[in-house]
């Protein structure tokens, strides 16, 4: 077998920046961005805010975790340039100064880590899963039309399952959510 | 060496020392340390199985704008020879798997690293690959020893003779397949050079070792060299070792004169980071009809690369497990142009007691013997193969107290009986064992006139817990608050320490950290007991103590119980129960502990059935690399899991009296879930991972 | 990722001539979970983003017959929880928790679920032939790895799968889809969106190029019963390996309606019209479903390693209809 994968020359231009305007863990920043960086990517090399995680880059683990407008998704999927205006809160913004947000006491507390590694996507998750999906259904939930009532395990689990933890941490995680859930 | 530490730090629940810095974001982990001038580094990857690259046109890559260099073996500075040919990167244009390294593109922005790295064009010649694991294939052959240095094969007594004679025999051939470790955090390398002088921030379990690897390659000093990872994302072995993206960073710094940063993708871990080996396992097992064996033989098949040989101890744990005169293991290899498997959690036990495990629950049924009963009657008083003492041994314990916190007393063993709706429900059990290694260690203390101390030793905390067991080790040995005590690991500069590996990280560090203070304690008393104000230091290193410990058997058990609920129109299975009892010595942190073992019961219960990573034939690698396709366990399948410990007092292993526990709970998982879905089902399961299709197919 | 212009107007109008103006190599961008993704592995090179996620109109309202209108932007995760579609239309709901996860389902938008690509390994591996994605280059899962992939309605060149859960649902329900394009609005029903692979599985539907996904519409439904069931190698965050939407309307013992897609096994959600066939004016009993499931299944030309699908989508179409006929 032989053949030489042949590409066109590429566009000799210089990637297309543009500007743009977001609010990070409250502070407004006013960056130029190129059109090809994901909120990921921005937060972790543009910004120094490396809570958010890489570990799979294709919206398939959850360790990149954020809050949009309250919402959340995951950043590695989402293009910066998408997010003019956005309101973004990362694992840094969820505890108010020395206070820890409920949820990281608790997963300190729990034990729900290990390496640490899909943590902050895990805390993201859970805040905003807590704070605008509890009163919605989820695949698990048997009365769709009715409001779910308090998070069960059963319930925890499945809306955290976008939120991969490779070292098996999940016992825990659902115990820290459910304590801060009640 | 008997000074059995009593105090209140060791035993007690200290949360995670690190936990706030985890939880809060500032945990900072290889590629997130903030390097000025940082550029960014994009691989390119054979796309053959086998052959040779002729050509690689960098032209328009080099055109773009921001693009620094790109790098393969026609421009790449020359490197020493090492034994480990996979770190001899860009070095020659051969292509040994699919996924080797051809080139890297460095730039100033990752999105422009990574848009140049496809511009690059590269022509093969490609020769005819030879990637399928198979029994029949006229290449495979007996390796000189198994990992690390175990012999390849041992035989006593006369196995065939005793198995023609035997009253049951069981001979069944299980499979496993490829598995991945991994580990959340991409493999990451940052590089910079200063002068001369290299440092490295890594993602490594090792970062001794490591800095050995890269002054070998770089014909340095070690002492130029120094490699920085002071928090890990996990690693389960995968980051045991150098892998080639540390020599890509720290070259192509070298080449662009800036530091270069780069994180492997979540695709790229699949051919260049290691994993566990597929195995094709042959158990026979011989016994009288009340079940006690009279033969085991175990032949394993498993494979390696072309480039470097690895052979897992596959049969290793057959050889000490149970009690019988006549035993025969093999292991035999068969290199192919695949990626290099290499240590995932447990290597060696974890295959092998998943074959060994469930053929005992196939003599158990033939025997008409409750499978826990079968093991105690088959329970060896001193070390099978070596004649040794054991330092101590509490399989049974684990059995019985694990069995009566389970609740296996009225376990009716006839399959396919008890049904609940359309799911199928049942039980099984298997043991759990791992080998406690201790290798010498340095470690060095510092005390401050404030009364804080400060704890050193080139460790690891790859998620284990060790930060927090090594403060509660040194909080007892100093009589200190645990509060006051910073402990330093994940630096080559640290007084050197092993990998964090082979379960072996809590018992190696802590016994150097415990001499290294009681030194430092020995000093302050020669001092009147004031620390002075520039403080003082105390070190020690355990290598001789190592070398002197008695000739035992050293190894911890276990048993884990599993239910689990087949649905017999859709073959899903659910494991609605995992419980583990475990005998691992002392338990230096109950909290961290158990994370440890449901952790690696998870990852257990994701082998038997989720993880497999599929070869394609056509092209020569493992197909499904990415979180979509190789699936590991999500939130939702995991339910209630479980573990508890019996109190075991061993004083022969080191001054804590711990045995390491990173990887037992992995061991013995897979068997007791396949054995509780033929309890449910009647279907035997010998070929893992055991997913829908196997069921109702 | 090669650069791209983006830019992001206000309205479908400006959208559709943005995305002229912008040439083939144009795309529309909604939550990008499935395009963005695509763009990293190197599968699609756009130059030019056309954002049509904060458009006016990404909302749910209920049509004058009853049914409901459901903006192109709108949320996954706002779709399933709204109201209506929890009460009138639980098929739907249930399809969409069952789809990806709660971060993604806050990202995607219910246009581009519709619209988004296979996840078989191949067409996402560019080092690897695909006639999906380079035409004519071979497809190497028929003697490959297809565990995954179609059993129904594939073609020698393509053995890909749909992956959507929301379409399995939406095509049981009738959907019917509106689109802008540059000659203006149109509607087509959602059956008549995707085209089976035969000679050309690069080409997975029928609209032309610039047509934007502006609403999707969904008539009233009666007062059967609807359920989505899901099987997958794990609990969740996985693509099937068998779905069914199912509808059932019993009266007398005896099935008056029924309506049945299945996902996971063919390119396209697959409408079980003989299935359904089968059973208009049969007993609603376990052996009248499993006579429609082998009526449906009968058309299955599964490979070696897929076969498995074809028991398990029978398996779970009657599970499924067992269940509606006892509510």
């Amino acid at each position: 077998m032989r053949g030489l994968r042949r590409l066109p020359l590429p566009l000799l231009r210089s990637p297309a920046n543009v500007e743009l305007q977001v609010r990070v863990n409250g502070e407004p920043r006013s960056l130029l961005v190129d059109t090809r960086i994901t909120l990921l990517d921005l937060l972790r090399e543009q910004l120094g805010l490396t809570g958010a995680k890489k570990g799979c880059d294709h919206g398939q683990c959850g360790a990149c975790t954020v809050l949009v407008d309250g919402l959340r998704i995951n950043s590695c999927l989402a293009l910066a340039v998408a997010h003019q205006a956005a309101d973004i809160v990362t694992v840094e913004g969820l505890a108010d100064d020395d206070d820890l947000h409920p949820l990281q006491a608790a997963f300190i507390d729990r034990d729900a880590l290990q390496c640490g590694y899909c943590t902050p996507g895990q805390l993201c998750s859970a805040a905003g899963m807590l704070a605008h999906e509890a009163d919605r259904p989820s695949f698990v939930t048997s009365d769709l039309a009715g409001p779910p009532g308090p998070l069960d395990a059963a319930e925890i689990r499945e809306r955290m399952s976008g939120n991969l933890c490779r070292c098996g941490a999940y016992v825990n995680i659902v115990a820290a959510i459910a304590d801060v859930a009640r | 060496m008997a000074t059995a530490l009593r105090s209140p730090a060791i035993g007690s629940s200290l949360s995670r020392v690190d936990g706030r810095l985890k939880v809060t974001g500032q945990a900072v982990y290889a590629a997130e340390h903030q390097i000025p001038g940082v550029t960014h580094a994009a691989l390119l990857q054979a796309e053959i199985a086998a052959g040779t690259v002729i050509a690689i046109d960098a032209t328009a890559a080099l055109r773009l704008s921001g693009v620094l260099a790109v790098i393969s073996h026609q421009n790449a500075p020359r490197l020493a020879p090492v034994d480990d040919a996979e770190l001899a990167v860009f070095q020659s244009p051969a292509v040994a798997y699919r996924g080797q390294l051809v080139a890297v593109v460095v730039a100033d922005s990752l999105e422009i690293a990574r848009h140049a790295a496809g511009l690059v064009a590269v022509e093969y010649d490609a020769r005819p690959h030879d990637v399928l694991l198979r029994p029949d294939h006229p290449g495979i052959y007996r390796p000189d020893k198994v990992n690390p240095a175990y012999p390849t094969d041992t035989e006593q007594g006369d196995a065939d003779a005793a198995l023609a004679i035997a009253d049951i025999v069981v001979d069944e051939t299980y499979e496993t397949p490829a598995v991945h470790n991994n580990p959340m955090e991409p493999h990451a390398s940052l590089a910079v050079w200063s002068g001369g002088d290299l440092t490295v921030y890594e993602s490594t379990q090792g970062a001794a070792d490591t800095r050995d690897a890269l002054a070998e390659l770089f014909e340095l000093d070690p002492g130029a060299v120094r490699i920085v990872s002071p928090h890990v994302g996990g690693g389960f072995g995968s980051k045991g070792k150098a892998r080639p993206q540390i020599v890509v960073a720290a070259l192509a710094a070298r080449v662009v004169g800036r530091p270069v940063k780069l994180a492997l993708t979540r695709r790229e871990m699949f051919s260049l980071t290691g994993y566990r080996t597929p195995t094709l396992q042959r158990l026979r097992l011989g016994a009288d009809s009340d079940g006690q064996l009279r033969a085991i033989v175990h032949d394993v098949l498993e494979q390696t690369s072309t480039i470097s040989e690895f052979a897992e101890q596959t049969a290793t744990a057959t050889r000490m497990m149970y009690a019988a005169v006549n035993r025969r293991t093999t292991h035999r290899l068969l290199a192919l142009d695949v990626p290099m498997p290499s240590w995932m959690r447990a290597p060696g036990e974890c295959p092998g007691m998943y074959a060994l495990e469930s053929a005992l629950d196939e003599l158990a049924i033939a025997c008409r013997i409750d499978p826990i009963e079968l093991r105690i009657r088959n329970e060896p008083a001193v070390e099978p193969e070596t004649g040794k003492q054991w330092s101590s041994r509490n399989l049974v314990a684990c059995l019985r107290d694990g069995a009566a916190r389970f609740g296996w007393a009225d376990r009716d063993p006839t399959p396919g009986v008890r049904r609940d709706g359309n799911w199928l429900v049942g039980t099984g059990v298997a043991s759990s064992t791992y080998p406690t290694y201790r290798s010498g260690s340095e470690a060095s203390v510092h005390a401050d006139p404030d009364g804080s101390f400060t704890v050193s030793v080139c460790g690891a905390d790859i998620g284990t817990g060790a930060r927090t067991v090594l403060t509660q080790i040194a909080a007892d040995s100093l009589d200190a608050a645990p509060d006051r005590i910073d402990v330093e690991l994940g630096d080559s500069d640290l007084p050197r320490g092993p990998v964090a590996g082979g379960s072996m990280g809590t018992g190696s560090w802590g016994a150097a950290v415990v001499r290294a203070c009681e030194a430092l304690v020995a000093k302050l008393a020669d001092l009147g007991g004031v620390v002075p104000d520039a403080g003082i230091d105390a070190s020690a290193d355990t290598a001789a103590e190592v070398a002197a410990l008695p000739k035992l058997a050293r190894h911890a058990f276990g048993a884990q119980f599993a239910e689990v609920r087949v649905n017999t129109m859709t073959g899903e299975v659910r494991v609605p129960r995992l419980f583990g009892m475990f005998a691992v010595g002392r338990i230096i942190n109950p909290k961290t502990a158990r994370s440890q073992f449901i952790g690696g019961m998870t990852m257990g219960l994701s082998m038997a059935l989720f993880e497999q990573s599929l070869l394609d034939r056509e092209f020569g690698d493992y197909l499904n690399h990415d979180f979509a396709q190789y699936h590991v366990p999500t939130c939702a399948d995991v339910l209630d899991i479980d573990a508890a410990w019996v109190d075991e007092r061993d004083d022969r292993l080191n001054p804590m009296g711990t045995k390491g526990i990173g990887e037992i709970s992995i061991v013995g998982t897979a068997a007791a879930v396949a054995n509780a879905v033929h309890h449910a089902t009647g279907v035997r399961v010998r070929r893992l991972p055991i997913t829908p299709d196997r069921l109702i197919g | 990722m090669k650069p791209f212009a983006y830019e992001r107007p206000v309205t479908a109008a400006d959208a559709v001539a943005a995305l002229a103006a912008g040439g083939s190599t144009a795309r529309y961008l909604g939550g990008g979970t499935n395009l963005v993704d695509l763009m990293k592995l190197g599968v699609d090179q756009p130059d030019h983003l056309v954002d049509v996620s904060r458009l006016s109109r990404a909302t749910i309202d209920e049509t004058h017959d009853g049914g409901l209108l459901i903006g192109g932007g709108v949320l996954n995760s706002q779709l399933a929880a709204d109201p209506i579609v929890r009460a009138r239309y639980p098929v739907l709901a249930r399809a969409l928790l069952s789809g990806a996860s709660g971060q993604l389902r806050n990202q995607a938008t219910v246009a581009g679920n519709l619209l988004q690509r296979t996840r078989c390994s191949y067409f996402q591996d560019i080092s690897k032939p695909c006639n999906k994605r380079r035409p004519g280059s071979g497809c190497p899962a028929r003697d490959g790895h297809h565990r995954e992939l179609a059993i129904l309605g594939h073609s020698a060149s393509c053995l890909a799968t749909h992956p959507s859960d929301m379409a399995v649902a939406m095509t049981v329900l009738d959907a019917r889809i509106r689109l802008l394009g540059t000659d203006g609005p149109r509607e087509i029903p959602l059956a008549e969106l995707y085209r089976l692979p035969g000679d050309q599985p690069d080409r997975e539907t029928q609209l032309d190029p610039g047509d934007l996904i502006t609403a999707i519409e969904l008539p009233p439904l009666t007062a059967a019963h609807s359920d989505y069931r899901k099987v997958r190698d794990r609990a969740s965050f996985a693509f099937a390996l068998v779905s069914v939407a199912a509808l059932l309307d019993v009266a007398d013992g005896h099935v008056r309606e029924s309506r049945i897609a299945f996902g996971g096994i063919a390119p396209i959600p697959w409408r079980a019209r003989r299935a359904e066939r089968v059973l208009r004016g049969a007993p609603a009993t376990p052996e009248s479903f499993a006579r429609a499931a082998a009526a449906e299944l009968d058309l299955a030309r599964p490979l070696p390693d897929n076969a498995f699908k074809v028991t398990l989508a029978a398996n779970l179409l009657v599970e499924t209809l067992v269940d509606l006929a006892q509510r």
